[in-house]
């Protein structure tokens, strides 16, 4: 069994130590997630591609309760997950999926950490991999 | 009265809500029917029309139930601020001297639950979908977590935004919602998005509303009671503003385009946030009414805590907000939305508002709507 990622270009996989794909324009310095053609700030028609920091602070979050209607494709039957804005300091915030899905377990400015987890399985029963932010453990700081 | 070069002489609305077996169509010829015969005008002197829908189908094709004058007939799409924009589009057409008299018209009738949105139409990847991000629901829970973090805004003063419009909405034959429901209910009811439950937040709906508007200088032709349409604003987002549909977003914070489009309709207006008798603004659920009084101008970012608390923004306060119901009373027929604003604002200022009524004689209405991927039309009116 493999884990195939739910998108290519979102972040580097297959890795030990997954990082999320972002641009950077190299005229302003204005980062995306995940990576564009244009700048959305000056706007410089070209980006570089920048590697983001897997580390960062809740901005702000909340917990999905309902099962989406399509193109939701999430494990069945539906489990309410966490979803929140991630600061990655002096880059970008980035929305993502939480590993958490009690909000009494999440505070706004609290250490997150970039991972790479199951999402559902394909029609070939792999694993299908997505991104998200857990509560980071403590000194296993980059 | 004012300086201002629009009037609102006709106003019609078909009841919001869920009509099964009435078209979309249907309810904006009823609405369009009732705005000619308040303005005791005919569908033939129409010069234009500006007109929207997300999914009851395009606005042209009225003409064939209305009539086929041959009046340009352009039809607006603009996401939740379709209705704002034909409003707009009216407003400049008559301001410019291209026309005299015109309609703008907005309708809808949506599938059940909430929307869901294609990524590729917001330049998404699929996995943006697939991994449930895309759902305005979260963004407008994660806003107001984040402004109830950093102004203190409390879960009871959410419910308290609720409960208002289930009361204003049973106080309005046009609502859909009409049963007052209490605070305890509103916060013990399922948790869709924390900290937003089922009842704080507004469902898409059905329903039409359309407006007949004129030169002010000719408003008298049509009625003694004419409302000035004195600034109509619209707005798109701005690099740094915190939007629905965000995979991303910059770390230096930029104002929403409310404030933007509220600030230039005010200016325009030449008339403050504090001279407003009576307002419409965006709830999409109780967070957004909360956010935007402070983006608006009607208040400060934390003020809303107080206000609500007591009592202000009810009918009877000093800053009446929401007096139909709002969207969380009415629905959101995404088309008919901002119009619906402006209808009641017609209402209030002539005196006609009945049950909900704002008591001494409002002179000045402000309406104010938000939505994907970062749109906001604001008006002012007056009489």
């Amino acid at each position: 069994m493999s884990a195939v990622p739910v998108a290519d270009g979102l972040f580097t996989w297959p890795s030990e130590s997954p990082q999320l794909i972002g641009s950077t324009c190299p005229e302003c310095g204005a980062t995306t997630f995940p990576r564009q053609g244009s700048c959305p700030r000056c706007p410089h028609p070209s980006m570089e591609e920048r590697l983001l920091s897997t580390r960062g602070t809740l901005w702000t979050f909340t917990v999905q309760g309902f099962e989406p209607k399509p193109p939701y494709r999430g494990p069945v039957p539906f489990e309410p997950y966490g979803v929140g804005y991630v600061e990655l300091r002096g880059e970008v915030m980035v929305e993502s999926r939480l590993t958490v899905s009690d909000p009494d377990q999440l505070e706004i400015g609290q250490e997150m950490e970039l991972v790479v987890v199951p999402f559902r399985s394909d029609e070939s029963g792999d694993d299908v991999v997505t991104f998200a932010f857990r509560p980071a453990t403590a000194g296993s700081g980059s | 009265v004012s300086g201002a070069d629009v009037a609102i002489v006709g106003i019609g609305i078909h009841p919001f809500g869920r009509h099964e077996g009435v078209s979309a169509r249907a309810q904006a010829v009823h609405a369009a029917r009732a705005a000619l015969a308040d303005a005791g005008a005919d569908w033939k002197d129409m010069q234009f029309a500006f007109g929207g829908s997300m999914d009851g189908g395009d606005a042209d094709t009225l003409v064939s139930e209305l009539g086929l004058t041959g009046l340009p007939f352009i039809n607006v799409w603009n996401g939740c601020a379709t209705g704002g924009s034909s409003l707009m589009s009216a407003d400049s057409a008559l301001r410019s001297g291209a026309a005299d008299l015109g309609m703008a018209i907005g309708f809808d009738k949506h599938a059940r639950g909430a929307f869901n949105t294609d990524p590729a139409a917001h330049g998404l990847g699929e996995w943006y979908g697939e991994t449930g991000l895309m759902l305005t629901t979260q963004f407008f829970a994660m806003k107001i977590q984040r402004y109830m973090h950093d102004h203190g805004i409390t879960a009871s003063t959410l419910a308290k935004v609720a409960a208002k419009a289930f009361r204003n909405g049973a106080r309005n034959e046009n609502a859909w919602r009409r049963t007052p429901m209490s605070e305890e209910d509103i916060l013990g009811s399922a948790m869709v998005s924390h900290p937003l439950t089922q009842y704080m937040f507004c469902s898409p709906g059905e329903g039409a509303v359309a407006l007949v508007l004129c030169r002010a200088d000719r408003a008298h032709h049509y009625t003694d009671r004419p409302v000035f349409l004195n600034a109509a604003v619209l707005r798109s987002r701005r690099y740094g503003s915190f939007e629905v549909f965000s995979p991303w977003l910059a770390t230096e914070p930029a104002p929403s385009p409310t404030v933007d489009a509220a600030r230039a309709t005010f200016e325009q207006a030449g008339i403050g946030p504090d001279e407003i008798d009576v307002a419409q603004i965006q709830d999409t659920d109780s967070g957004t009414e909360i956010i935007h009084m402070a983006e608006t101008g009607l208040c400060k970012p934390g003020e809303q805590e107080a206000l609500l608390q007591t009592g202000a923004t009810e009918i009877g306060g000093s800053l009446p907000i929401n007096t139909d119901g709002g969207v969380i009373a009415n629905g959101e027929p995404i088309g008919a939305s901002g119009l619906r604003q402006v209808y009641e604002s017609v209402l209030q200022l002539r005196g006609d508002a009945g049950d909900r009524q704002v008591p001494g004689d409002p002179r000045t209405a402000f309406t104010h709507v938000y939505g994907a991927p970062g749109i906001s039309a604001c008006t002012v009116l007056t009489r």
